[in-house]
Parts: structure tokens; sequence; C-alpha cells
């Protein structure tokens, strides 16, 4: 069987199951619809979290983002980031939104601080920060489409449309996490085997985590070896080539961290167990799940940045002849993601950090982790199940994205603000309606991605942590924050982001329209945009704060809705 | 507790409320306590050790690994997993203790 019949057999068995669960997990009522009955056991959840969590990006790119772009320890500030926020999320967060028991993040919002604008505000936040993480899930779909099942891009995005679209509306959250549950096993099975290949072929060790750190058949270590051979093509040392500055570094994580814990689609996840104390544990198994993957991921990283430098310079000052380079190396190069250029004509490649000379002009992120079971001659089906590994990741983060965003429509939007009376039944068919609408809109920007949805995804994160992660962090932790505090310290916080990002990036990323330039020299404290979350997030705490303190307290009515969600029963 | 109760006769539902009261009190304070210790923890493992300090502790190779380097791309995710998991059982047990569990659903 050839390797795309083997790739259509497994990613359609993988969509086959995915039916097969939406039409087994039907939503009857609102209550399953938002927050899947409150019914999921805790274990459960904390898979469907890690697929919801994990995305396109983490699958294909953040591997190539760690060993290429940011050349080792710099690319730490994504494992650190996207690890660290479910700390915050467990003790800060979560358990106290479940026990405040209702449907939606907005809802939260706008029942403390008792303002129907609060909750206006609070889903145009979550409309801007879901969009923007949207938006780079499609394009995956799409893309995963196009570079393994050899269709176009369109063909692949439709086909995930029409996947979302039948267990998202038919099954609201109740069919989205049996789905992640599923998409979770294909995603980390797909990323796994692959790795633990790579790291026998290296280290003799099957465990990947312990194999970064173990001896090459040589005898030196994996990571001195990988230092000496990048200083020597003139990059910088692989375990210490900083990303900007400390204080970057330090920004750029914290920004992700508080994202996390602040971007709607997480938390309502929270909402699907049945008490505090599972909201709790499911937070711990959440991150025993992805930790799978973001433990993996630097060993892949740098194993996959060695293999590839060893397969073209198998020995100090011995380059690979154009002519001698393997059948993946080809494969991959028609796809546009490995690119040579004999620039001295001596028909070798010759791999450097400077750009006059270097030969391999085209390097992408992506190939660490698509090439990867090539590189370590695996068989097919382990290459199709990559492809359905990706695809999972895209599909399972989008489905999560679009109920955040549908039910913040149909719940707070029409039920809570514009038609208070609407019936349950109407409310289920509004709810529907709103995400088929939310997939359509988000296959719509997928088709024609505005010219800013590569690298949105660590934007969102830092407009999450600029915006809703203080509302509801001072919203459980204050009894005084009041409703202008909050509205105008949350308008302060995403005003201040996408202004900087814009400043730097252009109005709406348009290129042409940045009025102070790219360039690091520009640079607030030399932080760079997508890190900027954390200082848009500090306005808003000071903002918030300022306010409250300026306006006439919250009523009595308030002060025990704090009360109340503060401790795991209700008083008797 | 119970002494002080007994021996200040008030009405049966003031005995429950100011009960309640102050569970709640020793509940928030537990809570934020572990919070406080837990949180330092998180904060020295990722932005410290990770972060901030990872030039000295590069000093110190552990097998293959520098240490610094090591806890911001491997140490640091596992530290993660222990506080939640700490958290989650320390609350349980005060929960247990101070008679805020919830029934099984």
């Amino acid at each position: 069987m050839s390797l795309t019949e083997t790739t259509y057999l497994v990613v359609g068995a993988s969509f086959a199951l995915y039916i097969f669960i939406a039409i087994r997990s039907r939503a009857g009522s609102t209550q399953e619809f938002y927050v899947a009955g409150k019914g999921i056991h805790p274990v459960a959840n904390g898979m469907a979290t890690a697929a919801d969590w994990m995305s396109a990006a983490s699958f294909i790119s953040m591997a190539g983002l760690i060993g290429l772009s940011y050349n080792g320890y710099g690319g730490s500030v994504f494992l650190m980031g996207w690890t660290g926020g479910y700390v915050i999320l467990a003790m800060l967060i979560a358990p106290y939104l479940r026990k405040y028991g209702k449907f939606t993040v907005p809802e939260f919002i706008g029942d403390r601080y008792y303002s129907d604008t609060a909750r206006v505000v609070a889903v145009i936040c979550l409309i801007i920060c879901s969009v923007t993480y949207v938006i780079g899930q499609m394009k995956g779909i799409g893309v995963a489409f196009s570079r393994f099942l050899e269709t176009d891009y369109e063909t692949g995005l439709f086909s995930g449309m029409v996947i979302v679209f039948f267990y998202a509306v038919l099954g609201g959250m109740k069919g989205i996490t049996y789905t992640q549950i599923a998409q979770f096993c294909v995603l980390i099975f797909a990323y796994t085997v692959p790795a633990i290949f790579i790291s026998l072929q290296l280290t003799g060790q099957p465990v990947p985590q312990i194999g970064l750190g173990s001896t090459l058949a040589d005898g030196t270590y994996l990571l001195e070896k990988l230092d000496r051979t990048l200083l020597d093509l003139g990059f910088q040392e692989y375990t210490t080539s900083v990303r900007g500055s400390t204080l970057n570094m330090a920004a750029f994580t914290a920004s992700l961290m508080i994202g996390t814990a602040g971007l709607p689609h997480v938390i309502i996840r929270f909402f699907t167990v049945p008490t505090v104390r599972a909201a709790r544990t499911s937070a711990g198994w959440a991150l025993v799940f992805i930790a799978i993957l973001y433990t993996t991921a630097p060993a892949v990283a740098a194993m996959a940045r060695l293999n590839i430098i060893q397969t073209l310079e198998p020995q100090p000052g011995q380059h690979l002849a154009v002519e001698e380079r393997p059948a993946w190396f080809k494969n991959w190069e028609q796809t546009g993601l490995l690119g040579i250029e004999d620039k001295n004509g001596d028909g070798l490649i010759q791999y450097s950090a400077d750009p006059d000379t270097n030969e391999l002009v085209t390097l992408d992120n992506d190939i660490l982790v698509l090439a990867n079971p090539e590189i370590a001659k695996l068989p097919n089906w382990v290459i199709a199940l990559v492809a359905a590994g990706g695809l999972a990741a895209a599909l399972s983060t989008a489905a999560g994205l679009l109920l955040a965003i549908s039910s913040a429509i149909s719940h707070d939007l029409l039920k809570r603000t514009l038609m208070p009376d609407i019936s349950e039944r109407k409310e289920l068919m509004a709810s529907r309606l709103a995400m088929a609408g939310a997939v359509l809109g988000a296959g719509y920007l997928g088709l024609t991605p505005p010219g800013f949805a590569a690298g949105t995804v660590a934007l969102a994160f830092g407009l999450a942590a600029a915006s809703l992660f203080p509302a509801l962090l001072l919203g459980i932790f204050s009894k005084r924050v009041t409703r202008e505090g909050a509205v105008l310290g949350m308008l302060a916080g995403i005003g201040v982001t996408l202004a900087y990002v814009f400043q730097h990036k252009g109005i709406m990323f348009i290129p042409g329209t940045s009025f102070l330039g790219d360039l690091p020299p520009n640079w607030f404290l030399s932080i760079e945009p997508n890190a900027f979350g954390v200082v848009g997030a500090i306005v808003n705490f000071g903002v918030t704060l300022t306010v409250s303190r300026l306006t006439a307290p919250p009523p009595e009515s308030v002060k025990q809705l704090v009360e109340d969600i503060r401790v795991p029963v209700s008083s008797s | 507790m119970m002494m002080r109760f007994s021996l200040t006769p008030l009405p049966g539902d003031c005995i429950m409320e100011s009960n309640d009261v102050t569970a709640r009190q020793i509940y928030w304070r537990e809570n934020r306590r572990w919070m406080l210790i837990l949180g330092t923890i998180w904060f020295v493992v990722s932005l410290g050790c990770g972060i901030v300090w990872v030039e000295p502790l590069n000093q110190i190779q552990v097998g293959g690994f520098k240490l610094g380097f090591w806890f911001a791309q491997q140490g640091a995710i596992y530290t993660f997993i222990v506080l939640i998991f700490v958290y989650a059982r320390v609350m349980a047990r005060l929960e247990k203790r101070l008679g805020f569990e919830e029934p099984e659903a």
C-alpha cells in the first residue's frame, strides 16, 4: 500500500471515529450543550483539556520553534509558559468559577460586576482572543490536509469544517468533550512514537526525556555535541542562547502563563466536571497529559536538529553532495519546507549561520516534526499517524474555541442581555445556529486569512492575559473591585496590548502602517510584541484598582456572591 | 471550640452561623497560605531557576544536562504537576476537616 493510501486510511478511520462519537453524544439541553451536563470525570476532562489546549501549533510547530527559530534555550519560554499557566488555573481560577456553576466566562464577569456593559465587554474580549486563535487552527487543518493527503488547501479546509460542524453543532460541549478525548489519544500516540524511535537511534535510550541528557554512540553527550556543532557552524550555543534579553524571556513566559489562565476555551472545560474538588484534580491531570508532549518536544527539537545537521555534514568538513541527498529530503523539498541552493557551485551542501554562504536556504520549523518519521526510517503507518495527529490537534482546539465563541453569542448576548425571556428549547436552537455560524465564519477566515494569520497564536495569549485574566482574578479575590473599574481595566489592558502590537507590526498587521517599525531598539524595555501581554495585564490591574477606589463599592449581593464562590459548598 | 459555644448559650441557628463563619475564615486563611507557599515554588522553579538564575545553575552539570537548561525545558514542568496535585490534596483534606466536603455527584 502506498503512503498516500495508508494516510487516507488512517485519517479516514480517525474521522469515522469522531463522527461515530458525535452521533452517540448529541446534546438534549442547554446544560449539555454548554457544559456537557457537568458530569465529566476529572481524568477524562483532563484528557479533553489537553486536546483542547494543544493546537496545531503545539503539535506541528513547537519543536521547530524551539529547535530552530529560538535556537534551543530561548524556546523554553513556550515550554514553561504554556504549562505554568495550569498552576495558576488550578489555584486561582478554575475551582471558584466551577463553584459559581454557570455556563460561560462573560457570564461570570457580568454577574460579578453587576453590569451588562461588563458582560458585553467581556464577550468582545473573548471574541478577539478566540478568533485570533481559531484562524491559526483552520489554517493548520488546510495545511495538514494538503501536505499529507495531497489535496489542495481549500478541499482540506472544507473537509475539516464538515467534521467540526457535525460534532460541534450536534453535540455542543458534550460531543466536543468525547471527541477531544479520542483526539488526545490519536495525537499523543502520533507524537511520542517517532520521538521514541529517534531517541533510540541517537542515544539508545527509549525515553526521549532521558535521551536528551544521554550520550551518543561516540560517547559525547547529545547536548554537548549539539552545542559544539552549532558553534562550529557559526550559530550560538544551543543550551544557552537567550531570546532577546532575560527580561524579554521572563515577560514572554509570564504572558503565556497568565494568558493560559485567562483563555475562555480552556476555562470552560473546567465547568464540565461535577465538583470543585474535581476541577482542581482535573487541572492536574490536564497538565500530566500536556506534559507528555511538552517534555518530549524539547527532545525532538534537539535530536531532529542534530539529525539534520549530521545528514548534511556527517563529519566536520565532509559535506553531503547535492546528488546524494536522501529521498525524504527530496520529498520535503517539493513541499517547500526544505530548500537548497548550491551557491559556491561545488556540488556540496554547506549549512551555516551566515546567510551569504548558507546553502540550506529553506529550513521550515515544521520540518522537525513532520519529517521525523522519515528521517528515522519508520514505516508508512507511523507517517500516516503523524498526519492524523496533526489534524486531531487542530480540530480539537478549533472545536473548543468555536464553542467558547458560540456560547458567548447565544448565552451571553442573546439570553443574558438581549432576550432574557427566551425559552430553553429556543436557546438550544440558537446555540446550534451560533455554532454553525461560528464554523462558517472561521472557515471563511481560514480561506482568506487576513495578512496577520501567521504568528497570531502567541498574540491571542497576550490579549487574554491583558483583558480577561485580571477581571477574573480580581473578581474572585477582591470584594471591593467595582464594575467601572473592571470595564475600564479590561478596555485599557486590551487597548494597550493591541496598540503596542499594531505600532510595531502594523495597524491590523497591514505592512507599512507600523509607525514605530518592527525593530528591537524601539521595543519598550526590549520586550517583543508577543510578550507584551504581561505589561497589558499590569496596566489592567492598575486601572481597575484605581478606578475601583474612586467609585461606589459593589452592592451587598455581589459581596455575597464572592463569599459564596470561595467555599465549595453553599452554607446551609 | 465546642466548649466555648456550650458555655455561651445562644439560639441554635446562631451557633450554626457563627460556626460556619469561623470555618469559612479558617478555610480561606489556609487556602491563601497554601497558595502563597506553592505559588512561591512555582515562581522559583520557572522564572527563577529557568530564567533569572539560569547562568549560575548552568555551571552545574547533571548527566548530559546543564542544570539551568534542564529546569527551563524539563524540571519546571514536572514541578508544576506536583504543585497542582499537592494543592488538590491539601484542599481536599482541609474541606474534609472543616465539613466543606461536596457530595459526590
